[in-house]
């Protein structure tokens, strides 16, 4: 049976009148801990907005109609040359239309499956941009706003107005801020657009969108369907693409398979699309765990040494206490729970200074035109961190109070006693 | 009468540097309320004999038993239980917890024995250092007080749980001889009154005379 009170009392008197090495020690935690929690929830913070970035405005699965060269050639079909070795010479593709046949069925059927958020038309067009006698080339894409909004956050890349704004008006046009600063146009102003079929056609800008991607801000613009549609001269199921929102991105790349087989279309899932991103994300997140993980180490090894030296300080104690009537084990609870003590008095210091750290930089203006609506440092103050980092600060001091405290419960007190 | 501490057939030997046989087929017996004193020249063994019989040292041949007890190869938890409730020592040179206060430093066997509430471990511990007539020094840390002040302290920790047998190595050493002759009435008084069995090892041969029964040392044996 263990007398805690009484093993915690020792520790606590042994603690406190080595209160320099106790703090060094308990020290060395909240360094390993605090930094930790600091590096992690602000590199974590980066990462979700930069796979923001990416991953919001980017659909799930993106379907569309490919240009490209039949599988099968004519002289596939024909029987007579089913065994022979065929060579046909400059493939071209074949004549098709951009629009998706049977748009909106598709889209009511997609919309019904369990795994899908949302599947929202789109019509994409080439037009230019005209100021006098200028013409600017851009792409013209023609949306839901409101469902744009709400599925692909587009509010977030929207200055200067806002999706509503565009649902409400009939020939408004959220320009790509590139364009707007290229042409200098306000809010407000008209931008004459022409599509490639010719026709100049007169919208209002009712607000900027800025995605962080230069290259994409100085050509994209979007309006409403019906606009575009409009200016297509194309009715109302004229649709180029469907964006697809899924509540898990892990089956985006079967569904992208089953829409490529079940429609004959093109359906590229953010997967493909976006690999070369994916690994930047998991080398960040590598170098933030080991940099942790190196902080905490050396904060164990801090304890470790401590410990040890406290051990050796306290040779006599540890002598007297076994000849009277301590056990082995009483005396390694007692360096174990000093130990511990260091490693919770060190974590709980450790998770305040990593909060008060990471509020602090949560503070710390960050203004940049990549991201429109980023305003200060972004961090990820994730309950699971703290979590994390409090138990490894217990983990790494038991371990590093275990061997010490080991050593303390097989010193044989005659040894000790003889010394004198 | 009854035997508390006996000793039989007691070999011992020292493997390093190079085999010595340190004790030498030791034989003998501790009765209740019986004060033994352990004389001989130094390097003759008494203090490795000491650790022998406090179960310190296991490392040893033969039996040892405590209240007709045997207690040899017992585990070392029930060793340091049996230390903690039936042997007080004290020490060649005074060996105290110097972080502590001299009042906590009688108080640890009791808490460790954990018998008593804490005032009954406090009041007790006053009355031994009252009885040493030490008390003013109770809230001292035990790093503040004199050799011949942490020997009494040592000797007052020895008391606090009423072990079966007390043994002391040279437990008045470093006293003065008004001190040593203080520490010697108290022995006397606590073996006569309470039955107390002590075990002492001592170089002062008018404080071995005084004792019941002298028991002399020559290289690991108990010739007389
Ligand atoms: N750890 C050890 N290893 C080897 N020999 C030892 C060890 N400890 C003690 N000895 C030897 O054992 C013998 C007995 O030592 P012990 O300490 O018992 O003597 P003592 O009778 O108590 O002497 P003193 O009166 O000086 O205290 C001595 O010769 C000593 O050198
Ligand atoms: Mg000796």
């Amino acid at each position: 049976m263990t007398n805690w009170p009484l093993i915690l009392s020792i520790s606590k008197t042994h603690l406190l009148t080595k209160i320099k090495q106790t703090t060094i020690a308990s020290l060395g935690v909240t360094f390993g801990i605090g930094s930790y929690i600091t590096l992690v929830c602000f590199m974590t913070g980066l990462n979700a907005m930069l796979d923001d970035l990416i991953l919001n405005q980017t659909p799930h699965i993106h379907v569309y109609n490919e240009i490209e060269p039949s599988e099968k050639q004519p002289v596939d079909l024909y029987d007579a040359f089913k065994n022979s070795f065929n060579v046909v010479h400059s493939i071209k593709p074949k004549l098709s239309q951009k629009k998706i046949h049977n748009a909106l069925p598709i889209i009511d059927y997609l919309n019904e499956d369990d795994r899908v958020m949302g599947a929202l038309p789109q019509v994409k067009t080439q037009i230019f941009y005209i100021a006098g006698s200028i013409e600017i080339g851009g792409n013209l894409t023609g949306i839901n706003p409101l469902d744009e909004a709400r599925f692909f956050r587009m509010g977030d890349y929207i200055v200067d107005g806002s999706s509503e704004a565009l649902h409400n008006s009939d020939n408004g046009i959220l320009l790509g801020i590139g364009i707007a600063k290229k042409m200098s146009l306000k809010v407000g102003d008209r931008v004459q657009v022409s599509p490639i079929s010719g026709g100049v056609f007169s919208l209002k800008i009712v607000g900027f969108y800025q995605s962080g991607i230069a290259d994409l801000d100085a050509i994209q613009s979007f309006t409403n369907l019906k606009t575009v549609q409009r200016i297509l001269g194309e009715t109302n199921n004229y649709i180029t693409d469907i964006s697809v929102k899924l509540h898990n991105i892990e089956d985006a790349v079967p569904l992208s398979k089953k829409i490529e087989q079940q429609f004959d279309l093109k359906a590229v899932d953010i997967k493909t699309a976006n690999a070369q991103f994916e690994t930047g994300t998991t080398i960040r997140n590598l170098i933030t765990y080991a940099v942790s993980i190196t902080l905490l180490i050396v904060a164990g090894f801090g304890i470790y040494n401590i410990l040890n030296m406290l051990i050796y300080e306290k040779m006599n104690d540890i002598a007297i206490l076994k000849a009277t009537g301590f056990s082995g084990k009483d005396v390694q609870f007692i360096f174990m729970s000093q130990a511990m003590i260091i490693g919770f008095v060190g974590g709980i210091l450790g998770l305040l200074i990593g909060y008060g750290l990471t509020s602090l930089i949560d503070t710390i203006p960050f203004k940049t035109e990549a991201l429109p609506t980023i305003e200060t440092y972004p961090i990820n103050m994730n309950p699971l961190f703290f979590v994390i980092g409090f138990t490894f600060a217990l983990v790494s001091t038991f371990l590093a109070g275990y061997l010490p405290s080991k050593k303390s419960k097989k010193i044989d007190p005659v040894k000790i006693i003889r010394r004198q | 009468m009854s035997t508390v501490l006996e000793a039989r057939h007691i070999n011992k030997y020292f493997k390093k540097p190079i085999l010595f046989h340190v004790l030498r087929d030791i034989n003998f017996s501790v009765n209740k309320g019986e004060f033994v004193s352990i004389m001989g020249k130094s390097g003759c063994g008494k203090s490795t004999l000491l650790y022998v019989l406090s179960t310190m040292d296991t490392d040893y041949e033969g039996g040892l038993y405590l209240n007709d007890k045997l207690i040899t190869n017992q585990s070392r938890d029930h060793l340091s239980a049996i230390r903690n409730k039936h042997i007080g020592f004290v020490f060649q040179f005074h060996y105290l917890l110097s972080d502590f206060t001299v009042l906590e430093n009688v108080m640890l066997p009791a808490k460790k024995l954990a018998e008593k509430s804490y005032q009954e471990i406090e009041h007790d511990a006053m009355e031994k250092l009252k009885m040493l007539k030490i008390e003013h020094l109770a809230k001292k840390k035990a790093f503040r007080i004199s050799g011949g002040e942490k020997q009494r302290v040592a000797i007052a920790r020895a008391l606090i749980n009423n072990p079966a047998v007390i043994m002391g190595d040279e437990p008045t050493g470093n006293l003065d001889s008004h001190n040593s002759e203080n520490v010697f009435q108290i022995f006397k008084t606590l073996s006569e009154d309470e039955g107390l069995s002590l075990l002492v090892v001592t170089h002062d041969e008018d404080f071995a005379k005084q004792t019941n029964r002298i028991l002399t040392m020559e290289d690991g044996r108990i010739i007389s």
